[in-house]
Formats: C-alpha cells, structure tokens, sequence
C-alpha cells in the first residue's frame, strides 16, 4: 500500500471514528450510544487493516461489534433504560474536574507521544497479521497467556451466570 | 503514515472514554466507554507492532480483546443484579460502601 493511499484511507476512518465515539459519550438515548459505539468498532477495525493486523481486524467486528454490543443492547433492553437525563445528578462539581482531568491526561498522551520517533516503518513480512502469523506468536511464545486466558473465560462465564441468576 | 498519527489517534480515543467513565451517570454508558478505552490500548500495541515488524503487538491485542469480552460479561451481570436489588444504574446511587 502506497503512502498517500494509507494517508488518504486513514483520514477517512479517523474523522468518523473519533466523531462516532464522541457520540457515545454525548448521546442521551443509550441505545443511541450503543449503536455509535458499534460505528466507531467498524471504523477501528479498518484502521486496524492499514496496521495489517487482518486477524484483530476480523475479531474486532467479531467479538466487539457483533457479541459484546449485543450483549450490550440486550441488557439495555432488559431493563428498559431511559434517557440519561432521567438519573439523578449528585456530583456535578465533580463530573466537570473529571472533565478537565481527562483533557489533562490527554495532553501529557500527547506530549510524551511528540518525542516518538517519525520513522516510517519497515517493510513488512508478507504474512504479518494473519491468522498463521499471530497464530504461531500464540501457540509459542505465548502459550501461558493464552492458556489462562481460556480459565479466564471459564472463569468469567461462571461468574456472570451465578451473578445475574436470581436463584441457583 | 507515520507511528505518531497513530498514537495520537489512540490518546484522543482514550481521552473520550475517560471523559466518559468520569462524567456519565448511567453504569451502562461508562462500561461502554471502558470498552472505549481498551480499545485505544489496542489500537497503540498495534501501531507499535507494525512500527517494529513484530507480530508480539498483535496476540497482546487479541489477548485485550479476550479480557474485554470476560469484562463485559462480568459487569453486565453486575449492573443486572444491582438494577434488581436497587432499582437503579446510576453509578452515583450505588454508594453503601462509602457510607
């Protein structure tokens, strides 16, 4: 992929990306949230693809934007959740500090990320990213991880049936 | 493109879930914008993976990707069983510990 055209496509996605999750943030209806969210997850995956990371691309759309997002809308639903304005508001001083915190984190983000270096990078290997690539990294140097990442999820859909049930 | 684009990107993306996590009020919302704020670590560890040819950035990313989904999973039946027991989502109600 040519410079200019990764330049070109990264735009692209970026504008809508950032515009989409700032929608999350500024939406009142959840489900409206939700489906923004769901946006700036496609927008990321294809941002992922000029990274060449294929694989984590196809999960991204996979896992986030297919079954966590439903999982997400599906207890939205369940307890009918209404407009965010609905809640109460205690801590108002508070919210806005948090504001100004998180523009705060952002500019330090942005400052240490000034002294990285510009580089462009190498030429890649013709089969960085796939699933044979990451697949072996997984099964290799990985394979701890990846072992307790499985009793992980073991762990986690054990214990999110035994909480949410109301009577076992 | 280079690395810095990248990052930047991921720092704005963090700063909007951030954002998010310390001004909303609906438990819902703020998970949403964790989820937000992994997915900007995701998004460095990939850029550095391709910055470096190394292909390490990418199961690191698939492994954030696996934590999330367990994340997700825990804490909507989290913020099930309190809307059963408290009626509410609002992370502000939700304060026995404090008192």
């Amino acid at each position: 992929m040519s410079a200019t055209v990764e330049q070109v496509a990264f735009w692209i996605l970026a504008i809508p990306l950032v515009a989409t999750a700032a929608g999350v943030v500024i939406a009142k209806n959840p489900v409206h949230a939700a489906m923004s969210l769901v946006a700036a997850f496609f927008f990321l995956a294809g941002i992922y693809v000029l990274l060449g990371a294929h694989l984590i691309a196809f999960l991204q759309v996979l896992v986030y934007a297919g079954a966590v997002m439903v999982l997400f809308l599906f207890v939205i639903m369940l307890i009918s959740l209404g407009d965010e304005h609905l809640l109460e508001e205690r801590y108002r001083g508070m919210q806005l500090l948090g504001a100004v915190g998180a523009l705060g984190v952002v500019a330090v983000l942005a400052w240490a990320i000034l002294d990285v270096s510009r580089a462009a990078p190498g030429p890649l290997p013709a089969d960085f990213g796939t699933v044979k690539a990451v697949g072996r990294a997984l099964y290799t140097h990985f394979l701890l991880p990846f072992e307790a990442t499985s009793l992980l999820l073991l762990a986690a859909i054990v214990g999110a049936v035994v909480v949410a049930k109301e009577r076992i | 493109m280079a690395l810095d684009n990248y990052l930047l990107l991921a720092a704005i993306l963090f700063g909007i879930g951030l954002t998010g996590v310390l001004m909303k009020r609906s438990a819902l919302i703020v998970m949403m914008c964790v989820e937000l704020m992994l997915n900007a670590a995701n998004l460095t560890f990939l850029a550095f993976a391709r910055q470096w040819a190394s292909v390490d950035g990418n199961a690191v990313a698939f492994f954030v990707i696996a934590v999330a989904a367990a994340e997700a999973a825990v804490g909507l039946a989290i913020v099930l069983a309190i809307y059963r027991t408290r009626g509410t989502v609002n992370v502000d109600e939700v304060r026995a510990l404090r008192e």
